[in-house]
């Protein structure tokens, strides 16, 4: 890693050791007080009854016995799932075919650029707001359309399932950013592969299938793994639009869990949930790290 | 001492009309393309047309059913009423001074601790920094809770303090991002500034930073973006009205008054506005934080 390590004397190493440490200090710190400490008291708290106020009472096990027969736990985890198994692969097949779509050579498309990247970076508190009157029975304009086509008004908040669609179809207004990842990764892969291929005599498709899509994986991994953490962590939304509502179907897992700790303050338990998403968490990244050794390609050359 | 080279910027999103060719090809041949971008613009961007045409609608035309397209009578005093029935004003500084706060930590936190990862060679670095890679993939909530306690015990519950001071102690994925960007600095010329007797501080700010302009400047506005679109965060630690920002104090202000519809697309034009100026002001950046974020 060092060049010529010999010429340094042990003194030098150090003085380079003490710098590095010096300049990587807000780091350490950070990792320190946001990182290594929440993640121990987390799991240790997990264990006790705790309000905040009240010094905390050892429970054991229990708050993880009571986290699996809660069934407000199975049906936010159910809201959650059912939301980001819908979320995720329908903004990646969006945002790919936005990507391959801006790199064709069309002339105007900063303009469809600006258009489809704008509205990712719009806070998502005031996208809720905006949807809140975009799908009203009274005031909104998808219900007016709708209507004119024979379709019958509906408040879609007010059904458990409408409100979960609602809310994938609001999430893909986002699709704009993941869509320049790709077309960064589009932009990277050299055009002679597919001239190469198209004497080979490989079909559109096949060009997809076999070159931009291997070429593209370490950006569907990225974007992946970003969406499912958010799609896990879905929260503003239901609290804006919903407040979890109706009959709790948007009663996210993230949301249940601050209910528990702000509103019912009981911090051992909500304690208890955070654990169980973060080892959730960490499974399905090492699965997706397991599964991105055996099919993403790093090398484009 | 002056530094001419620049480097070379890893996979800049490159504008396909800078590649000249025939307009003619242009004509004909990228017809469903363009028939699918211009739909998925205009779909894209219907939220926002219906956000305006709402906001400006006075109290009678809103009540029409089915709502008019456009407003027939520019209603642009909803505006005034907007910002006078919420302390609009209030929220938005304390928004600013959050956002413009957070967007300074993460640039002078993050490049401090990105150079020392980049420019400096130390033992153990290549395995500290792999730590700092894995602590992106952490999900958050896991430090809702403790922090929370912290915080409190601080004494720093409804202050700016548990907002702010987190964005000055370094941040995963904004490291990630400028060492990528400093790694790109050639040895030599660092290390000519070091022989010229330069301390590391004075190389990170004078040398280092000055040719990371692109990525400092990737950071900052993510970093602003992110805090002026936070919710979360207010929601926890700002519980007196007073020091709400924007994304909190519309949604409190939603709940216990039931703002009229008109006045509430009023005041998240004015909150999506300068998120909107930011963007065609620094549109380079973003792009640039965009093609960095594409990890290779």
């Amino acid at each position: 890693m060092v060049a010529g390590r010999s010429i340094y004397a042990g003194k030098r190493e150090r003085a380079h050791l003490l710098k590095g440490l010096l300049f990587i200090s807000p780091w350490i710190v950070g990792f320190s007080f946001f990182v290594l400490y929440p993640t121990i008291y987390s799991f240790v708290i997990s264990f006790f009854r705790y309000s905040g106020i009240q010094p905390p009472v050892w429970l054991g096990w229990q708050n993880y016995i009571r986290l699996f027969t809660d069934p407000l736990v199975g049906m936010s985890v159910q809201n959650t799932l059912f939301y980001a198994a819908l979320a995720v692969p329908i903004g990646l097949i969006i945002s790919i075919l936005l990507a391959l779509a801006m790199h064709r050579e069309v002339k105007e498309v900063s303009l469809y650029r600006t258009a489809l990247y704008l509205p990712s970076i719009i806070p998502v508190f005031a996208l809720s707001f905006i949807f809140i009157v975009l799908i009203n029975p009274q005031y909104g304009l998808v219900n007016s359309l709708l209507g004119r086509f024979g379709v019958p008004q509906m408040d879609y908040l007010s059904d458990p399932t409408g409100a979960k669609v609602v809310m994938v179809v609001m999430a893909q207004l986002g699709a704009g950013n993941a869509a320049l990842i790709f077309l960064a990764g589009l932009n990277g892969i050299p055009k002679t592969l597919y001239e190469a291929a198209r004497i080979d005599g490989s079909s559109h498709l096949g060009c997809f299938l076999r070159i931009t899509l291997p070429l593209l994986s370490p950006a569907i991994l990225f974007n992946l793994i970003t969406g499912v953490s958010g799609g896990l962590q879905v929260f503003q939304q239901a609290y804006i639009m919903t407040a979890g509502g109706p009959a709790n179907g948007t009663l996210f897992y993230m949301y249940y869990l601050y209910r528990n700790a702000f509103s019912y303050a009981q911090l051992g338990y909500a304690c208890a949930l955070a654990v169980m998403l973060f080892l959730f968490g960490l499974v399905l990244a090492l699965l997706l790290y397991w599964f991105s050794q055996r099919f993403v390609n790093y090398d484009a050359s | 001492m002056k530094i001419v080279a620049r480097p070379v910027v890893v996979t800049e999103v490159s504008l396909p009309q800078r590649r000249k060719k025939s307009p003619i090809k242009y004509s004909h041949k990228h017809i469903w393309t363009r028939v699918f971008l211009i739909a998925t613009s205009l779909l894209f961007l219907i939220p926002f047309y219906w956000m305006i045409n709402t906001a400006l609608k006075t109290n009678p035309e809103l009540a029409i059913t089915p709502p008019t397209v456009w407003p027939q009578q520019w209603a642009w005093d909803n505006f005034v009423r907007a910002i006078t029935t919420i302390p609009f004003l209030n929220y938005f500084l304390n928004t600013v001074v959050y956002t413009v706060l957070a967007a300074l930590g993460a640039v002078l936190s993050n490049l401090m601790v990105a150079y020392g990862f980049a420019c400096i060679e130390w033992r153990g670095r290549n395995l500290i920094f792999y730590l700092v890679l894995i602590t992106i993939f952490i999900p958050f909530p896991i430090a809702i809770i403790p922090l929370f306690d912290l915080f409190a015990w601080l004494h720093w519950i409804n202050t700016l303090l548990p907002l702010v001071v987190p964005t000055f102690l370094g941040s995963a994925f904004y490291i990630f991002l400028l060492r990528q960007f400093l790694l790109q600095i050639p040895k030599e010329l660092l290390d000519a500034a070091r022989i010229d007797g330069a301390s590391e501080w004075r190389i990170l700010w004078l040398v280092a930073a000055p040719m990371a302009k692109p990525a400092i400047g990737a950071v900052a506005i993510l970093a602003a973006v992110g805090a002026w679109n936070d919710f979360m965060g207010p929601l926890i630690y700002l519980q007196d009205d007073s020091l709400h920002t924007l994304s909190i104090g519309l949604q409190a202000f939603r709940s216990t008054h039931d703002i009229q519809f008109n006045l509430l697309m009023a005041a998240s034009i004015l909150v999506v506005i300068p998120i909107v100026f930011l963007f065609f002001a620094c549109q380079r950046f973003f792009i640039e934080g965009v093609s960095l974020s594409s990890i290779k």
